[in-house]
């Protein structure tokens, strides 16, 4: 009798137990909590990603693919002018002859230089430090594809069809990785860092720098990592392993 | 002293040559129009510029313009600023071409937006970071304020404002230079860029192009319109033109001899200098040779003859446009440097020279400013007194002179 009323309580209690905790315990964690809608960006995140080069090879293009899929980037065989938001490339040390790959996007920078030089405030940064565009007010003068350190800035050149939703483009606008906003507000993970960990060497980890218990930031004060020139202290939230 | 007063005369107007001078303008106008619906119906991606190469041949030629606008101003300030007399009575037309060019190379400019149906945003909205909004005020602010300036050289009863309108006039056009060498000077990422010596190096251009506009109009116009023009002024504006030209190859050299001692700008001095192809041929055959060097010895003979200064005049012009190219498109043809010391490839040509073929409309257009501010020149100086019946020597020397508390002085 006791032994089954003892069963019984302990059912009941990891019964009780489980529906307490399960909200703040998934197996596979979302990168973020959704964001209401009305609700604004907060400074308390700080956006950003670690990117480990010993995992990315130099053939595998998943986080590019996925990024023309996501935002809805047709490719028009111009590649002088097709807008590229994010693009592997290919480093070698030519005294050394080492070799590596990464991929580089909008480094979403803490002091973006397109920011600064923007005439009309179209070009701008959340208050959780993703790097944006406003089509609205952008003129296309394009001083913030001369001023980025990072070339990662592409203009419309031509007009847009088959447009996604979350992803409006013009011609005759600037554009350019939103680090998927779109995405993050809604509690999921940027298009590359879901392909990359899917169908490719998982080398790129998302979360929130601002937060010292995130995975990135246990990582990055742990682990050696730097950014893509550093030098000119433009502070961007994209950390590299192994360059 | 003495003191004769004379008058400036309004170019007559509705003659055979005015109306063919100003339809062929205007055709041209209505051509580099027609350039623009084509590019801005298609999209940029029939021109030659790319997401490497982001400003091209529409820029070359609105900054050049541009920066004249201001140069072209100069002969008004050397006469009422620094108290030049002999400059003074060609003040009005001085200000009335600043205008005119700056009017020309904003209208390229502005035609050349991705969404020039956006210009009013650009109006409303400023980010006062940037140089470029700065730039917008000072662009328009420089019509009021030589617009002011003109008027109280043209209007006798604004004679007391006439100094301070002047310098005011002179330090605008002095911040606008600055603010438009600036928009490379303040570019951290490009090695080409990102140097304060691009304002002086800006404003010293502006002298020398602004100048050379401003002789070639003038000689034109007399000949045109059979007024006399002495050839001692001429030549005076030759000399001065030769110091224009030799302050612009001063801080030419400073700007590349100050690179070549930084250790990481090597590879792109090595670039324009050395190895990179039309942008190292126009450095050195047009800008520096043919747009300096060979001016600088036509205008410094001492018996210049008007021919070597037209000549003079027309090469600072087009070394002053390789100039320009040099710096715009070389600098955007230079790869960007991401990881110093390597070697990188990728789909989005890095690691690349960017190849830029400027496209016929991109020419048309950038030709349209031209005619424009040359149109806008001829009909400002139909509707007003603008150029001095005659500019000669003796008893041709007919001027009108202002002295600073702007009582009219003698000429000549």
């Amino acid at each position: 009798m006791n032994h089954d009323t003892t069963r019984r309580d302990l059912l009941k209690a990891a019964a009780v137990g489980a529906v307490t905790i399960a909200p703040g315990l998934t197996l596979i964690a979302p990168a973020a909590q959704a964001r209401a809608l009305g609700q604004p960006a907060s400074a308390t995140n700080r956006w950003g990603l670690l990117i480990d080069t010993s995992k990315c090879d130099s053939g595998c293009t998943a986080c590019v693919d996925a990024c023309k899929t996501e935002m809805g980037l047709p490719a028009l065989d111009r590649p002088a002018t097709d807008a590229q938001y994010i693009r592997k490339v290919d480093v070698t040390d030519l005294k050394t002859g080492n070799q590596h790959s990464l991929p580089v996007m909008c480094q979403h920078c803490a002091h973006p230089p397109c920011v600064d030089v923007c005439p009309t405030g179209a070009s701008m940064k959340r208050a959780d430090g993703i790097v944006l565009v406003d089509r609205h007010i952008c003129i296309g003068c394009r001083y913030c594809m001369m001023a980025c350190p990072y070339k990662a800035r592409s203009f419309a050149h031509e007009d847009q069809t088959d447009q996604k939703a979350v992803n409006p483009r013009g011609k005759g606008c600037v554009e350019g990785c939103t680090l998927c906003a779109h995405r993050i507000d809604a509690g999921g993970q940027p298009a590359c860092v879901e392909a990359c960990s899917k169908d490719g060497g998982a080398a790129m980890l998302f979360g929130d720098l601002n937060d010292p218990k995130s995975e990135i930031s246990q990582r990055i004060s742990k682990e050696a990592t730097s950014r893509i020139r550093a030098d000119l202290g433009v502070e961007p939230a994209i950390r590299y392993q192994g360059i | 002293m003495s003191s004769h007063r004379v008058d400036y005369l309004a170019i007559p107007a509705w003659t055979k040559g005015w109306l063919t001078i100003l339809g062929g303008l205007a055709a041209v106008i209505a051509i580099a129009g027609l350039s623009v619906l084509y590019m801005e119906h298609q999209g940029h991606w029939v021109t030659g510029m790319t997401n490497q190469v982001v400003w091209g041949m529409p820029h070359v030629f609105a900054i050049f313009l541009i920066v004249a606008a201001s140069g072209a101003l100069n002969v008004a300030s050397i006469g009422s600023v620094f108290g030049r007399e002999v400059y003074q009575p060609l003040g009005r037309l001085s200000a009335l071409m600043a205008m005119a060019l700056l009017a020309g190379g904003l209208g390229v400019l502005v035609l050349d937006l991705g969404r020039p149906d956006r210009l009013i945003v650009a109006m409303t909205h400023f980010n006062f970071k940037s140089i470029f909004a700065w730039n917008v005020i000072l662009y328009s602010g420089f019509f009021a304020v030589v617009g002011f300036y003109l008027w109280t050289m043209i209007d006798w009863r604004m004679k007391k404002v006439y100094k301070p309108a002047a310098i005011t006039a002179f330090l605008w056009r002095l911040i606008l230079t600055t603010g438009t060498g600036s928009i490379f000077g303040f570019l951290m990422a490009r090695d080409a860029y990102n140097s304060a010596v691009m304002a002086p190096l800006f404003i010293a251009m502006s002298f020398a192009f602004g100048l050379a506009l401003f002789i070639l109009f003038l000689m034109g116009s007399s000949t045109a319109l059979a007024r006399p023009l002495s050839q001692e002024l001429l030549r005076k504006k030759g000399r001065l033109l030769g110091l224009f030209i030799a302050a612009n190859l001063y801080f030419v050299a400073i700007q590349h001899v100050t690179a070549l001692y930084q250790a990481d700008r090597g590879p792109v001095e090595a670039f324009i200098l050395l190895h990179g192809g039309v942008y190292t041929w126009l450095f050195w055959g047009a800008q520096i040779a043919l747009g300096g060097i060979v001016p600088l010895i036509l205008v410094l003979r001492p018996q210049a003859t008007r021919c070597h200064l037209r000549a003079a005049s027309v090469l600072v012009v087009l070394g002053g446009m390789a100039q320009i190219y040099v710096i715009l498109i070389g600098g955007q043809a230079f790869p960007l440097t991401l990881f110093p010391g390597m070697e990188v490839s990728s789909s989005f040509a890095d690691g690349q020279v960017n190849a830029y073929v400027p496209t016929l409309a991109e020419i048309l257009l950038g030709l349209g400013g031209f005619a424009l501010a040359l149109l806008l020149t001829i009909i400002g100086a139909s509707a007003f007194r603008i150029l001095p019946q005659s500019l000669g020597d003796g008893e041709e020397a007919t001027a009108e002179v202002i002295d600073a508390e702007g009582e009219p002085l003698a000429a000549q």
